[in-house]
């Protein structure tokens, strides 16, 4: 039977043994990754089955864990790098932005970066601080970046083994509030392209696009939108460096309408850029400026006032109203 | 020899890290033996007054409680996380009865003894916890400063608040505290660099309790942390950080050196976390029991106890008596706890800058005006 119901978190954790598995030179890096199996358990059981050679309880160094990744994948190793939150991938940030983004570029294409950094994104969980962050524009804003941010267990099975076998560095952003989500995985089937985005509802009244935790908040919005006779396409962008548009200028063509929802900050998200392709493209046919639904401007609040923070259903409808409105 | 020098002889092989079983000289400062016995140290001595003594043990009580609680209080649901200190409080005690009033503390994010020493309200650090505000107290007045969540950083802070003390000319020191897995932090490093080329009046305070999380001390380092301080050009001690009476000597002693102008100073607190690392860990995962049961033969209290009971310190009245008081601030915590107001939702906006931008203050606005849109929610400005 090649069909099973998983999370995402055990989906990610059957992909990263079947990408080891299919290529001797993948080596999983990180803090707590082997005898605990990583803080939310992703790499449970890898490090007694492949060694402590493949699966490296690294020493609490985040600059360390991305900047040996670098050498190691000039030397033919395809490093898998856990930073364990979002908030702590920042000591890494400089060797993420300045050598593993650069480096193909800058060797004319001699030296390959096959790096995928996992990150497990966004808010949800009642943590404390630094443990609930969207970070991805960061990313997306700098070339030679590819940035994913899977949304469901079939995303996250196919999505980290595409990653890991890509010639490119990626950041791979898990939706952490997620990773207990659960769905049919056949991992017998052919896997979709890693960097396209995808219809995930049908409909004709607002194109609603999301990426990562907030993919399941647009299907329930989605939902809520249905029982008042109102009929809206969500897309899962999958991807959100680089994005994959033509299935959403397509939409948008469709319906005039087009509502962007992410975690981050609204400000300079990714919904800004995303508002402003949509604008260039389907400028005459749309019947309503592009809008976004993100977090506030704010540092991510404590936890009592994540549920403020965090975009709801309600949001999400309340920016189908407003553009229905136009 | 004490039982915890025995522990220490050589550092475990890290499978695959190709490095020789490196001696590790247990060069333990202690003042008080596991057992509980006063002994004395050629460098480092401490002269308390009983009413001191009394005071070290109330408080090592006080704290335990205070942390037992709040597990307690995690497990129930009233708190979103718990970063426990059990096993360290004399550490903590011992460091935090070490300052002097002017002097400042840089904590990480389990110093909650450190807090008590400087009069905090345990309440104060209880509401980070529990998801209500991000801070909790004033830095400014309590010279605490807020715990720092991302392992490290607080260091460089630490250097460059004493830096601004050796400016100023002023009579204080700067005492930082970090962790064992800390110390592999890039960040970390840089502040010993800086600390020693300034000369600043900076003592860096690692307490080895022995994990990262599940990260054992030999994945951090290849020799005794206290030995790193040497390549960094200053003195490095190792205290046995479950005898209060040892960390406060030393620790003392660092702090009197930086503010006469001797510079940094490392302090390894040799140590043990009893407790899981927070209370979303599960170290039967990395660790066993076994080794739990003999840090316990250990305790910091139990040889105090041991010793004010021993030298008639103290009678069974003074301990009934901290109990008592040990179950009043445990009653406090918990209904300060379970009665803590939520956040007022629209205060997330107030203090992002110090002045308010136009843009802000309109997202604000709006955030008001929308909760006011749902009538069962009160987003605005109060209750
Ligand atoms: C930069 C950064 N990376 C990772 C983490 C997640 N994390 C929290 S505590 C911890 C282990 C810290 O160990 P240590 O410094 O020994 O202090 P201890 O918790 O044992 O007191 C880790 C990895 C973090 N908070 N910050």
């Amino acid at each position: 039977m090649s069909t099973q119901t998983l999370t995402i978190g055990k989906a990610l954790n059957l992909g990263l043994r079947k990408a080891m598995e299919d290529d001797a030179k993948v080596v999983l890096m990180g803090e707590d990754i082997g005898k605990l199996g990583g803080v939310f358990r992703i790499t449970d059981g890898l490090q007694k089955d492949f060694g402590e050679d493949r699966v490296v309880d690294t020493p609490l160094a985040e600059a360390a864990i991305v900047g040996t990744a670098v050498g190691l994948a000039m030397r033919g190793y395809r490093p898998v790098c856990e930073i364990q939150f979002d908030g702590f991938v920042f000591p890494a940030y400089n060797q993420i932005v300045t050598q593993v983004a650069k480096i193909h570029a800058r060797s004319k294409g001699k030296v390959a970066m096959p790096i995928v950094i996992r990150i497990p994104m966004g808010g949800g969980i009642g943590a404390v601080e630094h443990h609930s962050e969207s970070p991805e524009a960061y990313f997306a804003h700098t070339a030679g970046l590819k940035v994913v941010a899977v949304s469901n267990p079939v995303d996250a099975y196919w999505g980290i083994q595409q990653a890991i076998a890509h010639p490119d560095p990626i950041v791979f952003l898990e939706p952490k509030r997620r990773y207990w989500e659960k769905a049919e995985v056949d991992t017998a089937a052919e896997p979709e392209p890693l960097f396209r985005s995808r219809i995930v509802r049908g409909g004709d009244d607002v194109t609603v696009l999301a990426y990562g935790p907030m993919v399941k908040t647009a299907l329930q919005a989605a939902d809520a939108a249905a029982e008042e006779g109102r009929s809206l396409e969500v897309i899962d962008l999958r991807t959100v460096s680089p994005l994959d548009l033509d299935p959403v200028f397509e939409s948008v063509r469709r319906t005039g309408r087009c509502v962007v929802v992410h975690e981050a900050p609204t400000t300079l998200g990714l919904g800004s850029e995303i508002a402003a392709r949509v604008t260039e493209s389907c400028f005459h046919s749309l019947e309503a400026p592009v809008l976004r639904v993100g977090g506030y401007d704010t540092p991510y609040p404590p936890s009592k006032l994540e549920e403020e923070y965090l975009p709801d259903l309600d949001r999400v409808l309340d920016a189908v109203d407003r553009s229905m409105e136009f | 020899m004490s039982a915890l020098s025995q522990t220490t002889e050589v550092v475990d092989p890290v499978p695959g890290a190709g490095a020789p079983h490196l001696p590790q000289q247990p060069e333990l400062i202690q003042l008080l033996t596991p057992e509980g016995e006063r002994v004395e140290h050629a460098d480092y001595a401490v002269d308390l007054t009983d009413e001191e003594l009394r005071g070290l043990y109330r408080d090592l009580v006080l704290v335990r409680r205070w942390d037992v609680e709040a597990t307690a209080l995690q497990r129930q649901g009233e708190l979103g996380i718990w970063a426990s200190l059990l096993g360290q409080e004399a550490a903590q005690i011992g460091a935090g009865r070490a300052l002097a009033d002017d002097d400042m503390a840089f904590p990480t994010y389990r110093e909650h003894g450190v807090a008590w020493t400087r009069g905090v309200d345990p309440l104060e650090v209880i509401s980070l916890f529990r998801g209500v505000d991000n801070g909790g107290w004033d830095p400014v007045s309590t010279k605490f400063n807020l715990y720092t969540i991302v392992i490290g950083a607080q260091c460089l802070h630490a250097t460059g608040y004493a830096m601004g003390v050796q400016r100023d000319g002023a009579e204080s020191a700067v005492l930082a505290f970090l962790g064992d897995g800390a110390s592999s932090e890039g960040e970390v490093n840089e502040a010993m660099i800086w600390a020693a080329s300034f000369g600043a009046p900076v003592v860096f305070f690692c307490q080895n309790n022995q994990y990262a999380i599940s990260v054992p001390l030999e994945r951090q380092s290849r020799v005794p942390l206290y030995q790193r301080a040497a390549g960094f050009g200053f003195p490095g001690v190792r205290v046995d950080g479950n005898d209060v009476l040892a960390v406060l000597a030393v620790t003392r002693a660092a702090l009197q050196a930086a503010r006469e102008g001797q510079g940094p100073t490392f302090i390894e607190a040799f140590t043990y976390r009893m407790g899981a690392h927070t209370t979303s860990d599960d170290p039967t995962r990395y660790r066993l029991a076994g080794e739990l049961e003999e840090w316990k033969l250990r305790d910091p209290i139990a040889r105090l106890k041991a010793h004010l009971s021993r030298s008639g310190i103290a009678d069974p009245a003074f301990f009934d008596a901290v109990e008592a008081e040990a179950d009043e601030l445990a009653a406090h915590i918990r209904s300060g706890t379970v009665n803590m107001p939520d956040p007022v939702p629209a205060e997330m906006f107030d203090h992002v800058y110090a002045e308010q931008t136009p843009h802000l203050a309109a997202q604000r606005d709006e955030f008001v005006a929308y909760h006011a849109s749902f009538s069962d929610t009160a987003a605005g400005e109060g209750h």
